[in-house]
């Protein structure tokens, strides 16, 4: 598979997602630059974390008028693979991609911590080969990150098993206790309809490296290649 | 020359309005042989201003070391300090205050002074890979402790979190002489490949000068001036003395910068922090013994009708000069318009040394670059200096004079409980730790910042540190601890110390005390940077950290923060301060003293606000290094973590702590129990030793001069004292994570 990480002014996350697909995970990925129209024939799209022009307006909000995305959404919209992590969850939702919005954390600070993940089902590439029963610890870094959507909206994800990852415990529970930012149901990340978009606000390539002492991150990406670790 | 600025009419009182002493401008009339414009004059006074100048520091900073074996720039060459780290790399790094802004405006303050250091390094070619700081505060229970507190970390959190550099480590310290002068340090650690570095120089006549980056605003006109005042009332007058950050544009000006570094384009480069276009200029121009040509109005500017010296003076950020090797500025303004950034060209160089600033066709202003800077024409002085009455009074503290206490439990816990102390959890999670996945900390607890360099076996180890109380006690013997702890911590870590940076925070040089402990701290430092071999690859000095109220000056402690970075030659002798397995050993490296001097215990606890530094022996510290460094060398420790803040209690806690490993110990009867618990005597080092090695460990230990002593083992959920149960570590973590939290919400912090 070929993976595409593009790299908007203000990105600061798509090296570490470049070291972690090329020398890590050992595939082909090419760099895309924002003004550009060319996917460079991508199959997997990423959107990395970082403050896209400086996300002054509102995290994402400018972001999805760059000349790249309307490749990415057309490329969704083929069906085509696309990954937002953080900025890049806060982009899809700006641009549709991924229902639901992203707020403010409730406590209007800028969180950085390693949190636990309850992969919420199988029925994705990302967590294909995750047990649901058994929480990732994966960090979060984000200052805008409260996943919201109308009580319709989120019966809906949860009818069609579009939740992907629920913050938890350590043991996999689900509780308001280990939510960090006041997520609506803990909810840490989702994928639409088609199954084809993935958003999620955690960042796995933050935990993929061995050297840095946790490679549950990793995990996600061995589920796109379908390795089984 | 016309006289466009020049309808004020200079006089000495005019200079005194600027900062300037009388007898300085006398000297710059001597220098220019005639009276300077008011542009002019409001050059020299913020070249020859304490921040640019160092005129009352140089003459001690020349004697600390500056030669090491892996120096590839000594200090005051470049924007920051430069060392060889092998492999074909160097490290670049330097740390600097802010410490004048952040007291009227912590938030813009603190960011600002993030975004300044950050680009001292990528200047020089340099990608930054981590930051530090280093923050002091007054009292945690007063209200604008806490608005300072707050909007201080938001700064830092906001603009290095944008910016995609993560924070490896740092201190915060609460203590009532910050109460108005609250102290913001900050550090950067960057790599650059050996030969790509960026010099700050100028030459090569006719080489076009650049003006890259944001446009030029009206905001931070003369901050060096007004970070070389005391405090005042009147301090909010200069508000818009304090820049606007805008992490954005930095981020942009990174990458731009890094691709620039890339391409044989430029001749030399530096960021426009203090003084703006004025500092750039003629430091760039005095290092490369050439002139500047520079139309001002040339200048992308922010607002309308900017005056020639409002554009001089401006201290904008993100904003870089540099000069471009001619025929090739196409190359220079590719990059910029590709990163949206503006690229504007300014002017040229010459070969006469003179500096011609012209506005609108007009030269507003005419001088050599050479008597504006450090080491050329800026004045040098010799501060009289004299020993304070409180220095032999502190002598004279008896630890017999206080009672030991009879539930050292409750000590315990209102340690954990302590600002000073207590975890900074709530600070830590706002900066974001772990942009870059270089952090080898975030996992496995360690004394000092670890960063994997990708690829390498190697990784860099840092650390800040500095204990201000011991400096106030003794400045000397203060100042080599907090260059000892910094060593102790990277060596625990399993790094070797390479080389310092230092940030020199105190009060009023004009006051011979102040100056005392001034001379103090450069002499303490010289002796351990000595021993440790880590020699000063530069930093900043910030003096009149003090504030006057009504008449009475407040000094804040001395405070000579150090960064420090060394290097781990291989990663699998990285070591972490948490306890690893149940039944390992648990040693105490070094002495047991009978001192409680200057510990937080007896500081806060028995409110007893003088006494000496604690015990400490420098010869006796560097052979402890040595040997910690040899037993990670051997693997024969499963952790190791310097005694610092509370003492072996706190050590031996946070070694619990992490992986919820408990303890059983025995004190040492040798000593009382609350000096064996609390004191902050030097040169300790709890490490633990799995079973099967302790034979190896003991003949190891043996074989040096150090002194050591079995304390027990590892095991259970408890922390268990003499057979006393001073709590689980679920009890003491639940006390120690959220308390600073709690005072932070109003909760008040008491005994």
């Amino acid at each position: 598979m070929k993976f595409g990480v593009v790299t908007f002014p203000g990105s600061n996350c798509d090296q570490d997602m470049i070291y972690v697909l090329e020398t890590i995970m050992g595939q082909e990925v090419v760099n895309l630059w924002h003004k550009d129209h060319d996917l460079q024939g991508a199959d997997f799209i990423v959107l990395p974390g970082g403050f896209s022009y400086g996300d002054y307006l509102r995290s994402g909000a400018i972001a999805r008028f760059s000349p790249i995305m309307e490749e990415v959404v057309n490329h969704a919209k083929k069906g085509g693979y696309v990954l937002g992590i953080c900025n890049g969850f806060q982009i899809l939702c700006e641009a549709g991609l991924t229902p639901g919005v992203l707020l403010h954390n409730n406590n209007q600070q800028f969180i950085c911590e390693n949190v636990y993940l309850k992969p919420e089902t199988t029925n994705s590439l990302i967590t294909r080969n995750l047990d649901t029963n058994k929480a990732l610890k994966i960090p979060i870094a984000h200052g805008e990150g409260r996943y919201f959507n109308t009580e319709d909206a989120i019966k809906e994800l949860n009818d069609n098993d579009q939740v992907l990852f629920r913050y938890s415990t350590p043991n996999a529970e689900i509780s308001e206790d280990v939510n960090p930012n006041g997520s609506i149901e803990n909810i840490a990340g989702v994928c639409n309809k088609e199954r084809n978009v993935f958003g999620m606000m955690p960042h796995p390539e933050r935990a993929a490296d061995e050297e840095l002492g946790n490679t549950d991150g990793r995990l996600l990406f061995e589920s796109i290649l379908d390795l089984v670790s | 020359m016309s006289n466009m600025t020049q309808s004020v009419n200079v006089t000495v009182e005019t200079a005194k309005e600027l900062g300037l002493l009388p007898e300085e401008f006398e000297k710059i009339k001597e220098i220019l042989g005639r009276t300077p414009n008011f542009t002019e004059l409001s050059i020299f006074s913020v070249m020859w201003s304490e921040h640019c100048s160092y005129k009352n520091s140089i003459l001690w900073l020349k004697k600390l070391p500056k030669k090491g074996p892996h120096m590839l720039v000594e200090a005051g060459e470049e924007n920051a300090g430069l060392v060889d780290i092998g492999d074909g790399l160097a490290c670049a790094f330097k740390i600097e205050s802010h410490n004048h802004p952040s007291a009227l405006e912590p938030y813009q303050g603190a960011a600002t002074g993030v975004g300044g250091i950050n680009r001292d390094i990528f200047t020089m070619g340099a990608r930054p890979v981590a930051q530090l700081n280093s923050l002091r505060f007054g009292d945690i229970n007063n209200d604008r402790t806490k608005w300072l507190l707050k909007g201080v970390v938001k700064g830092i959190g906001d603009y290095g979190n944008a910016f995609g550099v993560p924070v490896l480590g740092g201190e915060v310290f609460f203590d009532e002489c910050y109460n108005t002068n609250p102290l913001v340090n900050a550090m950067s650690v960057g790599i650059v490949k050996v030969g790509e570095q960026i010099s700050a120089t100028s030459k090569g006549k006719g080489n076009p000068v650049y003006i890259v980056g944001s446009a030029t605003g009206k905001d931070g006109i003369a901050g060096a001036a007004f970070a070389s005042k005391d405090i005042t009332e009147d301090s909010m007058d200069d508000l818009p003395a304090v820049q606007v950050g805008d992490p954005f544009q930095e981020k942009l000006l990174l990458e731009a910068t890094m691709e620039l570094a890339k391409t044989d384009a430029v001749v030399g480069m530096q960021d426009m922090g203090a003084a703006g276009i004025t500092c750039s200029t003629s430091e760039m121009s005095a290092a490369g013994q050439h002139g500047m040509v520079i139309d001002l109005s040339k200048v992308p500017t922010r607002q309308e009708d900017m005056k020639d010296w409002e554009i001089l003076l401006s201290e904008s950020q993100e904003r870089m000069l540099v000069v471009v090797e001619k025929g090739k500025e196409q190359i220079v303004e590719d990059i910029f318009n590709k990163w949206d950034l503006n690229v504007a060209k300014i002017g040229y160089v010459t070969d006469d040394g003179l500096l011609k600033y012209y506005m609108n066709g007009e030269l507003v202003a005419e001088l050599e670059a050479d008597p504006l800077v450090l080491g050329g024409g800026a004045p040098v002085y010799e501060r009289e200096y004299r020993e304070p009455a409180y220095f032999a009074e502190s002598k004279k503290f008896d630890i017999n004079s206080v009672e030991e206490p009879k539930d050292l439990k409750e000590v315990a816990k209102f340690l954990l409980s302590h600002p000073n102390i207590a975890s900074k959890n709530w600070v830590i999670r706002q900066y974001d730790t772990m942009v870059g996945t270089v952090n080898m900390s975030t996992n496995n607890p360690t004394d000092a910042g670890i960063v994997n360099l990708k690829g390498l076996n190697k990784a860099l180890a840092l650390t800040v540190d500095c204990n201000a109380r011991y400096v106030y006690a003794d400045p000397e013997k203060g100042t080599s601890i907090a260059v000892a702890e910094a060593a102790r911590n990277i060596v625990c870590s399993g790094g070797k110390p390479s080389a310092i940076t230092n940030c020199l925070n105190f009060g009023n040089p004009y006051n011979p005390e102040v100056y005392w402990q001034f001379v103090g701290a450069i002499k303490g430092m010289k002796a351990a940077c000595e021993k440790f071999e880590t020699p000063v690859t530069g930093g900043n000095v910030s003096f009149y950290n003090q504030s006057d109220k009504n008449g009475n000056v407040e000094a804040v402690f001395p405070t000579p923060t150090i960064g420090m970075i060394g290097i781990v030659e291989d990663k699998k002798h990285i070591t972490g301060t948490a306890f690893k397995q149940e039944g390992d050993l648990i040693f105490l490296l070094g002495e047991s003293v009978n001192d409680i001097n200057c510990s937080e215990y007896l500081y806060s606890y028995h409110d007893v606000k003088l006494s000496p530094a604690p015990h400490f022996d420098l010869d006796k510290e560097y052979l402890l290094q040595n040997t910690v460094k040899a037993l990670i060398e051997n693997d024969l420790i499963h952790s190791a973590h310097d005694c610092a803040d509370g003492g072996l209690f706190v050590t031996l806690f946070e070694s619990a702590k992490p992986n919820g490993l408990g303890f059983e110990i025995a004190s040492d009867d040798s000593v009382r129990k609350d000096a064996f618990l609390f004191g902050e005597a030097q040169s300790r080092v709890v490490v633990s030793v799995p079973q099967e090695k302790q034979e190896q460990f003991i003949e190891l230990l043996s074989a040096s001069d150090i002194d050591f002593t079995m304390l027990g083992a590892v095991g259970g959920k408890d922390l268990i004292i003499d057979g006393e149960n001073f709590g689980s570590i679920d009890e003491l973590s639940d006390i120690y994570d959220n308390a600073l939290k709690s005072y932070i919400e109003g909760k008040k912090f008491e005994k």
